[in-house]
């Protein structure tokens, strides 16, 4: 995780590309969206959906864990530089995220995001809000999955 | 066949779905699977974060949310799908041992222009824990198929 003050607004992140295996695609759907096009091939070959697709919570966890695999990349790469890495902060919400196209079984999602904003706030004191854009793009350049997220970034203590 | 349909849902239609209980067990494996982090990962860890102590991924919390709605009346619906959430909040941390239950209000329903066997429900759905408390809110546009004309 990066400090607040070294955020900049229109930066954009490669967070890294997942592809989804039939096999986790019933698994995730079995524990949280046991729907027939999530967990079994036949009768999703036979939705509207035409084939076996991920839950749209499950694209939005696997972006989430690229995202943090990202932020653990940054907290590594200031320790190595001697520094301490800024905390993480919660997210108080998101908004607009759209389930554009089905994420089908061996779709390779590419995720990024880019900062829009960023916000100073009076509720948590330290503290500030950065708002990203963040995308799933597929293998044929389709985009699948959005959502504008908000997340507190620890500001740099004043020395 | 299921037992719902578009035509089932009118606005200012509530329902409530649920209790579910989350245990710790479950918020470290999916936050070890899928949001790492010290706050949904580990007591001891979680003490030294904003929140304070161990909570659900915010991530969690949704397919928590999915899973009492599919429990509650997806899985016996022509559910198509959904196309997004508009608005999704965080409120408050979700803790071991909370007994989540999920209010949906109906905001408005609408047909499909180009798909005479289709119909959208945007709904709202509010998570509260066994004190009352809200956890999370979330507002959606869910996918349903209709009775009259539906396909096979």
């Amino acid at each position: 995780m990066r400090f607040f003050e070294d955020m900049a607004v229109g930066e954009r992140t490669e967070l890294g590309s997942h592809t989804f295996t039939a096999d986790e695609i019933k698994a995730f759907a079995r524990k949280f969206d046991p729907q027939r096009f999530h967990v079994d091939e036949a009768a999703a070959a036979a939705s509207h959906f035409g084939g076996l697709c991920a839950s749209g919570w499950h694209t939005a966890a696997v972006y989430m864990r690229l995202f943090v695999a990202f932020e653990q990349r940054e907290a590594d790469a200031a320790r190595a530089r001697g520094e301490t890495p800024a905390r993480d902060g919660p997210s108080p919400g998101i908004r607009d995220l759209r389930w554009l196209k089905p994420v089908y079984a061996g779709d390779t999602i590419s995720f990024a995001r880019e900062v829009k904003e960023l916000r100073d706030t009076t509720r948590q004191p330290g503290w500030g809000l950065m708002v990203a854009l963040n995308t799933g793009t597929n293998q044929h350049g389709e985009l699948v999955f959005s959502f504008v997220g908000a997340k507190f970034a620890e500001r740099r203590k004043k020395s | 066949m299921p037992k719902f349909h578009w035509e089932d849902f009118t606005p200012g239609q509530v329902t409530e779905y649920g209790p579910r209980e989350v245990t710790a067990e479950e918020i470290k494996a999916f936050a070890a699977e899928f949001d790492p982090q010290p706050m949904h990962l580990d007591e001891e860890a979680a003490r030294n974060s904003l929140v304070g102590s161990l909570c659900a991924s915010g991530w969690h919390t949704c397919a928590i949310l999915m899973r009492i709605i599919a429990d509650g009346f997806i899985l016996d619906a022509a559910s198509m799908g959904a196309t997004g959430c508009p608005e999704v909040k965080w409120i408050a941390p979700v803790r071991p041992g909370d007994c989540l239950r999920v209010r949906m209000t109906v905001l408005a329903t609408r047909a499909s222009r180009s798909r005479p066997d289709l119909g959208f429900v945007d709904a709202r759905f509010d998570m509260f824990n066994a004190q009352d408390l809200p956890v999370m809110m979330l507002t959606s546009h869910l996918m349903l198929g209709r009775r009259a004309g539906a396909t096979p």
